[in-house]
């Protein structure tokens, strides 16, 4: 008899084969020093820009090695981090206040490759340095900052329908509405009813209570994250860090990673800023001024988000505290986009008084975020808060507002839900709390890289030795085999984009040990065979046809633990679940099929062979 | 060396004579283990039990009682201090933060650098610093214990499914042995446990199991294969069958987790260390533990012959 595959069969493997090198190539190219530009604020992103860095840059003296206009961002390579670091402080001084301007390393993959797709792995903080913040949002105070709006909300619906009550408390999740008689209950509850639906109400006694829903609490609870990791994103941008992770995990936690980032205090100063939010009238009488000194009496100048100046009237018409509620959505009539506002009781009346007398003219949201800021002057550290304010938005008043109103004339439902969420975190942001900071050196980083990789060198070496000595022949094909393998990981990897860490290469370099285990079991299987004194065809027919279910049961076994590891979610334990999940997978594919491919290629045709084994 | 007639002679090593004293092997060691960590615990790291470890390098050997006392100084009661790997290098460990006192990570960070920083003698360069807070060490002990519980959970079942119940008792106890053994060896040595030597066990788990499912492989099939004789004897044949194959595997992972113990570095370390250890009570419990239990539960050949595949038994091409 013979071993042979169909020829489809073989030229299907060399296919998946060529492509994973070629997919797992562009990690060896390295990094190139670079600096980035994103656009801040609406700033354009076009072929004049790399007109002027470039031109920039030959003023300062320095040379790229590359320009690169991408979708979101430029990027200028250059030769090393000196030039790097010299070409970042002259471009921030031209672009800093319209873009971003920040140090990164860019792969240094080929252009063929990258036209194809290929990439890198994205390098885990524990390889590159940086900083990583766990924050818990603290959900009780989201809540309890829910009840207090309903329990104010309670007190000025029942005032506006002119019932009288005893008092409302809040406590333990439960609102209390005390009444002197059933008849006065009996008619607020059914007042209460109709206007709140996100309450429970059960009457106790002469007093009615009211509890939150638990859909109300798990949208409050929703919204909280969803509005941090927002508000957190807006700040990371003006931190410059090239590429950011800002993640959900968990019920309540958000992830804020920050490549490359050492002065974790100034993160921090960052991350935590707070905001308001302000109603304005627009100042409509007065040409706008182009600097702050010839502002008219009564008004103050302001920018919006593209840096054009806006008068506003210094009266404040509502502050952000004042919101109960803001969230996009489709405006009825015209099905644009809109952002729908719900204020409380004194806010209602302030918003209702002045739209009245204000139809048809424009109202601005000012949006104001305060900073502290920490810088050493003299050897000295010096704190000092800084506001930066902002418009961020103008709507003419239509209609007298009531309690509830709504911004329409939007530019799609992308800007509503960023007006909604900014105009949220202006108003009820809910506190974090910072709760795992881990911090990685870039020196270390760069050690851990390399421990990493010697370690999977060494351990990849040792392997390969001991297959050659004890295997021979077949042992050369098993160590092909095993290189495929790894070809294989770093290709997927690479093409998932995946976060490699240090005990990610560890994973790898176990994968290394464990998918050697299924040639092994094919080769003392075919030894088993040939001592029973089967003729070598027989045995390599037999060896294969036989260990493949044993292979089978122990990757399952084995895949089970690792997709277990998924589960403690923590991010460099993560890395090493997936790289070992991976190693599994493709190790049946390679140990399988490659190797009875290579082994068919020098034996599969010659009758009464010896096997070198 | 001929390559028809490779190592000529066939082993026969009657591996289940010696399971008496193979099971009080594993009892007093699993005692050991089992004293150990009621006595001395796990050496948990952070990651555990919350708190703060902080690697220092300095560009002089500092004093180690200074750093100790300014950071007792400076409200952090009872800091580590100590030298690792050079005297310039200093590993600092804090206990986990009173949240009762609001004291949460927001601050830390620069209480801890002030302290350091208070003899401008010697300056230090944070090479890594890791917070963590309580309620996350919490969750994480909770993570584990049920990725360890559903592992062990699930491999029962396919095991279950796969083979026998019987095998799968023997399994699951083959498994928890080898996890008690290693737990036991991180106890008594006082080693860190950390989540990625968790990551480790879990690992070794499945490699343990894959062991043990190439034996019970072996065993189902040569219930089917020899006709004539008992269960003890088609044990033992099946043990020598595949003991090439498992004392080579296990060689070869050995090698690459000695490889990562040896020179990968601190992070490694423990987590080579743990595979290591692994693998050699692996290697042992699937042939002592797993397969003597499921012999003890009563395997006989009646159990295998349902779902015999043709020509398996016989067929050769």
């Amino acid at each position: 008899m013979r071993n042979h595959f169909p020829l489809w069969k073989n030229i299907l493997i060399l296919l998946i084969l060529t492509l994973a090198s070629i997919y797992a190539l562009p990690n060896f190219f390295g990094e190139d020093p670079s600096v980035q530009l994103s656009p801040a604020r609406g700033s354009a992103l076009d072929q004049a820009l790399v007109t002027q860095a470039e031109k920039a840059l030959a003023d300062a003296g320095l040379k790229a090695k590359a320009v690169e206009l991408g979708e979101k961002r430029l990027l200028v390579r250059f030769a090393d981090t000196d030039a790097q670091l010299k070409a970042a402080d002259a471009l921030k001084a031209v672009y800093g206040d319209r873009y971003t301007v920040a140090l990164n390393l860019a792969p240094a993959t080929p252009n063929w490759l990258r036209k194809i797709g290929a990439a890198p792995m994205y390098l885990g903080l524990d390889l590159r340095g940086g900083v990583h913040f766990m924050m818990q949002v603290d959900m009780e105070a989201a809540i309890k900052q829910a009840e207090e709006r309903y329990a104010e909300d309670i007190r000025t619906m029942l005032r506006d329908s002119k019932i009288q009550y005893l008092s409302v408390d809040r406590d333990n999740h439960v609102i209390k509405v005390k009444f002197q008689d059933a008849a006065t209950l009996g008619q607020a509850e059914n007042t209460l009813k109709r206007e709140m639906r996100g309450l429970m109400f059960s009457e106790e006694g002469s007093a009615l209570t009211a509890r939150m829903t638990d859909n109300d609490v798990r949208e409050i609870r929703r919204l909280a994250v969803a509005q941090n990791v927002t508000t957190l994103r807006n700040r990371v941008n003006e931190l410059g860090v090239a590429e950011p992770v800002i993640q959900q995990q968990g019920e309540d936690r958000i992830v804020v990673q920050l490549p490359g980032v050492q002065d974790t205090a100034r993160a921090k100063e960052i991350l935590g800023a707070t905001a308001t939010l302000e109603f304005r009238m627009v100042d409509t009488e007065h040409p706008t001024p182009t600097d702050e000194t010839k502002t008219p009496i009564g008004s103050k100048l302001y920018k919006d988000r593209q840096g054009k100046p806006v008068l506003l009237q210094r009266k404040i018409i509502v502050t952000g505290d004042q919101i109960i509620d803001a969230s996009s959505g489709l405006e009825q009539q015209s099905g644009s986009a809109a952002v729908f506002i719900t204020l409380n009781g004194p806010g209602a009346r302030k918003m209702a008084d002045t739209t009245k007398e204000n139809i048809n003219k424009p109202m601005a949201v000012v949006y104001i975020e305060n900073k502290t800021e920490t810088k050493e002057i003299n050897g000295q550290k010096v704190t000092s808060r800084k506001t930066v304010e902002e418009v961020i938005n103008i709507a003419t008043i239509r209609d007298r507002f009531s309690k509830r109103f709504q911004i329409s004339g939007l530019d799609g439902s992308d800007e509503a839900r960023n007006l909604a969420l900014l105009l949220r975190s202006g108003a009820l942001a809910a506190p974090v709390d910072i709760v795992e900071e881990r911090t990685v050196g870039p020196s270390l980083g760069k050690e851990n890289i390399k421990q990493g990789w010697r370690s999977f060198i060494i351990g990849f070496s040792l392997v390969a030795l001991v297959m050659l000595v004890y295997y021979k022949v077949f042992g050369v094909v098993a160590n092909l085999t095993l290189l495929f393998n790894v070809a294989l990981i770093l290709a997927i990897l690479s093409a998932m984009q995946a976060t490699l860490t240090l005990p990610g290469i560890a994973g790898i370099t176990l994968t290394v040990g464990m998918a050697v285990d299924a040639n092994v079991l094919i080769y003392e299987r075919i030894k088993e065979e040939l001592r029973n004194g089967t003729s070598p065809q027989s045995a390599i027919y037999a060896g294969f046809d036989r260990a493949f279910a044993t292979i089978w049961d122990s990757h399952v076994t084995n895949l089970i633990a690792a997709i277990m590891l998924f589960g403690i979610g923590s991010g460099p334990v993560k890395g090493f679940a997936v790289t070992l999940t991976i190693g599994i997978i493709t190790s049946l594919f390679t140990a399988v099929s490659c190797t009875r491919m290579m082994v068919n290629f020098i034996y599969g045709q010659r009758r009464g062979a010896k096997l070198w084994i | 060396m001929s390559a028809q007639n490779p190592k000529a002679r066939t082993l026969n090593i009657d591996f289940m004579k010696w399971r008496g004293i193979a099971v009080i092997v594993s009892l007093v060691l699993s005692l050991l283990a089992i004293i150990s960590l009621g006595w001395h615990g796990l050496n948990f790291a952070v990651d555990f039990t919350g708190g703060t470890v902080i690697e220092v390098k300095y560009a002089d050997a500092p004093d180690l009682n200074e750093i100790r006392s300014n950071l007792e100084e400076a409200g952090f009661a009872s800091p580590t201090v100590q030298n690792f790997g050079t005297t310039r290098d200093v590993l600092i460990r804090l206990a986990p933060l009173d949240k009762e006192n609001g004291d949460t990570g927001n601050a830390l960070r620069e209480k801890v650098v002030e302290a350091l920083n208070k003899n401008p003698a010697f300056k230090p360069e944070i090479h890594r610093m890791e917070f963590v807070g309580p309620q996350v060490g919490d969750d994480l002990v909770e993570g584990s214990v049920i990725a360890l519980i559903a592992s062990a959970f699930f491999i029962v079942l396919y095991v279950a499914w796969r083979f026998e119940y019987r095998f799968a008792l023997g399994a699951i106890f083959a498994t928890l042995h080898d996890i008690t053994m290693i737990l036991g060896f991180f106890s008594l040595l006082q080693l860190d446990f950390d989540l990625t030597v968790f990551a480790a066990v879990l690992t070794i788990m499945g490699y343990s199991l894959n062991d043990t499912i190439v034996v019970f492989d072996r065993i189902r099939e040569n219930f089917r294969k020899i006709r004539r004789a008992d269960s003890l004897e088609v044990i033992n044949v099946s043990i020598n069958e595949t003991l090439g194959r498992t004392l080579m595997t296990s060689f070869l992972t050995f090698l690459t987790a000695v490889a990562m113990a040896i020179w990968g570095g601190d992070v490694l370390r423990n987590f080579g260390l743990a595979l290591v250890v692994g693998i050699f009570v692996g290697t042992y419990s699937s042939i002592y533990v797993a397969t003597a239990l499921a012999y003890k539960l009563g395997i006989s050949r009646a159990d295998m012959l349902v779902p015999e595949k043709e020509g398996e038994a016989q067929g050769r091409p």
